[in-house]
């Protein structure tokens, strides 16, 4: 196919914005001289009954305006499920949960007034692992019952995709059985298993969270927020606040350029804080503008999980059945979380064809912050532990790590975990051009301190997939108008949250319409203006808002078609766009700009005129998914709409002194689908290659023994800075086009940090012959295990202590 | 991870001038070559008087306690982060902000900015105002780095999104234009 903007690297539509500063975020926005600030009184114990609140104080301190409590907000709200509410009511269930808050004429005033609320608790024993949590066969745990975090766990409402265990920590467990394991386990030749660790981690968006809410006297709620998620959180607002009034109609999200999301914008956390406390001032907009300690023990938090894997294999590397026991400490309340432990279980195979399998991935409650969204939706999590195991049972089976993906890796066709059939995909072409990239199987020669004692090298890789997590009727839609001199507007409400989307929705328009990007404007959105759409999580806005933009540049062209034929009597068979107008196949003198008719219409004989604006409109369903299932196989349902598939590989040296890794190359390859913007993509590699190397390297969420995070700072957790960043990263991109998304277009930005733990767990193995099986890989803990493994202190295969 | 360059913390020299009322003080500095005097509460930084005083709103809050670069201005010449400084210390002093950068590009992107634009430097964008004022820095002081040079240089700028290649290659390329 040729095409004149699909696959070119053009350069972004709000590149001039930001590099100018004119981009603005909502903490840049002025809202006059009666904005009201809010700061929030926290919770200081994991787990505690709140015995009586007292306000008095804070309401006599200069500046106050309001004290809000939990009695003024009884009401629950959530994503999936609802175990929420907008103030702690009778218990707290987090350190730093909002119990009350302050509202002030400035900053200052509401902090220090919070101060002087008075909060009495009766302190309970905290949760705060797993372990603890529920009772897990070969982990340590005390022999009294758990404790419970939600008693009335019974009474949340949820997703019907949802299964909780009441009377237990267990809110979801997603179930996946297919094949005979029993059949499994008698035909493999060797059963590994093993248990693999991951911790918490933080987003770290260099934007925090902000949301100002504005009630007026007219009823209307208006919303400012740094948010992913306009609509749903429109959505959200409007159910927890409807015992006020308030209906859909009278809220407005508005969605400045946001800062960085990562999943940590997705939904509804902070933002509710706004939205509340807009209605006890009316005609007042209030702040709500987090710190950066906020930023990570109050918004949502990469869940930490427990894996046990258990692997079935024939002599030749033949992966016969795989058993995965996943369990997700998911923190306080679950209502995005849980949805995590959805995605991971239903694919928790990896890109792998594998007949037998059982998994149950269990969604844990913890007195720890709650868990959930962030870029990678589960699969970097139980990937680490998945891909490491497969590289051990290689090893000891004295198979090529690449010949045993080969083997096993999944093709089109093959029989997906809960049923469905493999879309097409170019994984096969993935694992050779990543071999061929690092030169797998070749002798690296150190880059660095060139045959230093202490210097080792390694290869390790990865295969990586991910589906959208969506529920079945996520959707998108799309207006283009046009302007007097043939320009567009294109109004959707995906976010721009860094992935450069806007610009490749001009550019799917500009194909269709045969309009250069310049004259293309897409702006982020007003949910009073810009139509609907679910959410810019999931990678699924290239595919899925692409689609409903594509379907409006469509029914622009529809109409533009039927007009001619209508006013001009031109057959509309013979009518194609190209160069800003329409022409026609028959009559190679036709050409007739935009510009001369789209608005203004086309002038007839008569002095009258036919037409009008011109406005194209476009919506997209995955009509074909459906989230309807066996609670207790999985099976039955289509919940995945497609799997982007790639593989990865790293060339690294590690200083078997100090353990310090470093890294002369990753390559990564991932299928696209269709490119739609080659630079874009290669930024979505560079930018996610380097935060999963974090993620594997040094980044973690630390708790101390009362649930209090230790780490709540760039000083103390630490995140790359240009020093970090490999020597070379190469990005390889394939085109395996879908069956639908624009151009056959597939997401791929959460992908590219997915790979990456194991993968380096993979090198370090290969390099030293240690296999860390808990994350981060710190220096430390590499140069401790390989001291330990030198010294033989430690059987190869029992590490995990560490 | 790696402990980023230490930047020009907070300068420690007290302005003898700068008159203090019941809190508030009054701060004369030049801001991107214009006479400001203001009237401004004595202990707050000199981002939050940008920010929110002055509405002058390219340096962005990611910390507010110097951690992230977000903030980054040049103060008398040395790119410093504003949520380290207190508002009463630049009383006599210059300070350029990207706005200012701007202005002595007569109101246009400068060059730098224009390769920052065509490379596709950012993502997010919210680091990019602190970013471009350090390399503009960087580049006055040292218009021909080396790649390490630069690395070194822009080390106390956080970006979340774009693994920083392509920020750093756009340093380059310009340099290479010049050169």
């Amino acid at each position: 196919m040729e095409f004149s903007f699909i696959g070119k690297p053009a350069v972004r539509l709000d590149g001039k914005e930001k590099v100018t500063a004119a981009a603005r975020y909502v903490d840049d926005l002025d809202f006059g001289a009666n904005l009201l600030y809010a700061a929030v009184v926290e919770s200081p114990h994991a787990y505690a009954t709140i015995k009586s609140i007292d306000t008095s104080k804070a309401e006599k301190a200069p500046g106050v305006v309001k004290v809000i409590t939990g009695k003024d907000f009884p009401y629950k709200f959530g994503m999936y499920m609802q175990d929420r509410y907008i103030f702690a009511q009778e218990k707290v269930r987090f350190v730093g949960e909002q119990v009350a808050a302050v509202i002030a004429c400035d900053a200052i005033s509401a902090e220090r007034a919070a101060k002087l609320v008075k909060v009495n608790y009766d302190v309970l024993k905290p949760v705060l692992k797993v372990e603890e949590a529920l009772t897990i066969e070969g982990c340590n745990h005390s022999t009294s019952e758990p404790i419970l975090i939600h008693p009335e766990l019974k009474n949340y409402e949820h997703v019907p995709w949802f299964f909780p265990r009441p009377e237990s920590n267990i809110a979801h467990i997603r179930k996946i059985r297919t094949g005979d394991m029993d059949k499994g386990w008698a035909e493999a030749d060797h059963i590994f298993t093993d248990t693999y660790t991951v911790p918490r981690y933080a987003h770290c968006a260099i934007e925090v969270h902000a949301a100002v809410g504005l009630y007026d006297f007219s009823g209307r709620l208006t919303l400012w927020t740094a948010s992913q998620s306009p609509h749903t959180q429109r959505h959200l607002f409007a159910e927890a606040l409807a015992p006020l009034g308030v209906a859909h109609k009278d809220v407005r999200v508005i969605t400045p350029f946001v800062g960085g999301g990562f999943g940590g914008k997705a939904g509804v956390s902070m933002e509710i804080l706004a939205a509340a406390l807009a209605t006890t001032v009316r005609g007042n907009p209030v702040k709500v503008l987090w710190n950066r300690a906020q930023e990570f023990y109050n918004t949502y938090q990469r869940q930490g999980v427990l894996a046990q894997i258990k692997v079935g294999v024939k002599n030749d590397g033949t992966i016969i059945a795989l058993e995965q026991n996943l369990y997700w400490d998911a923190g306080a309340y679950v209502e995005y979380g849980a949805n995590v432990v959805n995605a991971a279980g239903l694919s928790a195979s990896g890109p792998y064809r594998i007949p037998n399998l059982k998994i149950d991935s269990y969604c844990v409650y913890t007195n720890l912050p709650p868990g959930g969204p962030y870029r990678g939706f589960g699969y970097s999590e139980f990937l680490f532990g998945l891909e490491s195991h497969f590289a051990e049972i290689a090893k000891k089976l004295k198979i090529d790590q690449i010949e045993f993906r080969r083997k096993n890796c999944i093709i089109e066709g093959d029989r997906l975990a809960y049923g469905g059939k493999m879309n097409p995909n170019g994984l096969q072409e993935a694992i050779e051009r990543v071999a061929s990239e690092i030169k797998w199987g070749e002798e690296e020669k150190t880059t660095t301190k060139a045959h230093a004692k202490n210097i080792r090298t390694g290869k390790g890789i990865s295969l990586f997939w991910k589906a959208p997590a969506m529920p079945p009727n996520a959707s998108s839609s799309a207006f283009i108008k046009f302007n007097e001199d043939g320009s567009i507007n294109i109004l959707v409400s995906a976010m721009e949250i860094g992935q450069g989307f806007l610009t490749v929705m001009a550019q799917i328009a500009a194909e269709i319409l045969s309009i250069p990007i310049e004259k293309i404007r897409v702006e982020t959105p007003d949910t009073d203006r810009n139509p609907y759409e679910w959410q810019t999580v999931a990678s699924h806005i290239t595919w899925g808002t692409g689609s409903a933009v594509l379907k409006a540049a469509e029914d622009m062209r529809e109409q533009i078609f039927c007009l001619i034929e209508r006013a001009l009597g031109k057959e509309r068979k013979d009518l194609y766009l190209k160069a800003e107008g329409v022409r026609s196949h028959s009559d190679e003198t036709f050409h007739l700009l935009y510009k001369d008719f789209v608005i203004s219409g086309i002038p007839m004989e008569d002095g009258t005129f036919r037409g009008g604006p011109i406005l194209g409109r476009g919506s997209f369903m995955p009509e074909y998914t459906s989230a309807k299932s066996n609670p207790e196989t999985g099976q039955g349902g289509k919940p995945n709409v497609h799997y982007t598939v790639g593989a990865a590989g790293i060339v690294i040296e590690v200083d078997t002194d100090t353990g310090k890794v470093t890294i002369p190359k990753v390559v990564m390859a991932v299928d696209a689908g269709r490119v739609l913007n080659p630079d874009l993509v290669k930024g979505q590699i560079t930018g996610g290659v380097l935060q999963g190397l974090a993620t594997a390297l040094y980044e973690d969420m630390r708790f101390d023994d009362k649930g209090r995070l230790l780490n709540p700072s760039f000083t103390d957790y630490k995140i790359p800075t240009t020093l970090d960043i490999p020597q070379e990263i190469v990005p390889v991109m394939l085109e395996v086009p879908g069956h639908d998304g624009p151009f056959g277009a597939r997401g791929i930005g959460e992908h590219t940090m997915i790979p990456i733990a194991p993968m380096l767990a993979n090198a370090i193995e290969d390099a030293l012959g240690i296999r860390i099986k808990s994350l981060p890989l710190t220096a430390e803990k590499i140069a401790l295990h390989f001291q330990l493994h030198s010294h033989k202190l430690i059987a190869n295969d029992n590490h995990s202590s560490l | 991870m790696k402990k980023t360059k230490t930047k020009t913390k907070t300068k420690t020299k007290t302005t003898t001038t700068t008159k203090e009322v019941a809190n508030k003080c009054s701060v004369q500095f030049l801001l991107n070559d214009q006479k400001v005097s203001i009237e401004a509460p004595s202990n707050i930084t000199l981002l939050d008087l940008l920010r929110n005083q002055l509405g002058v709103k390219s340096p962005k809050c990611g910390c507010d306690v110097g951690d992230c670069g977000a903030c980054t201005v040049i103060l008398d010449g040395e790119s410093i982060r504003s949520c380290l400084v207190l508002a009463p210390e630049v009383h006599g002093r210059k300070v350029v902000t990207l706005e200012g950068i701007m202005k002595k590009s007569e109101g246009e992107m400068s060059e730098l900015q224009r390769y920052f634009l065509n490379k596709n430097s950012f993502q997010c964008g919210f680091c990019a105002p602190g970013i471009i004022v350090a390399a503009t820095d960087l580049l006055e002081k040292n218009p021909h780095p080396t790649r390490e040079e630069i690395v070194e240089g822009l080390s106390g700028n956080l970006c979340r999104c774009t693994g920083y290649t392509p920020i750093i290659d756009a340093v380059i390329d310009y340099i290479k234009q010049k050169s």
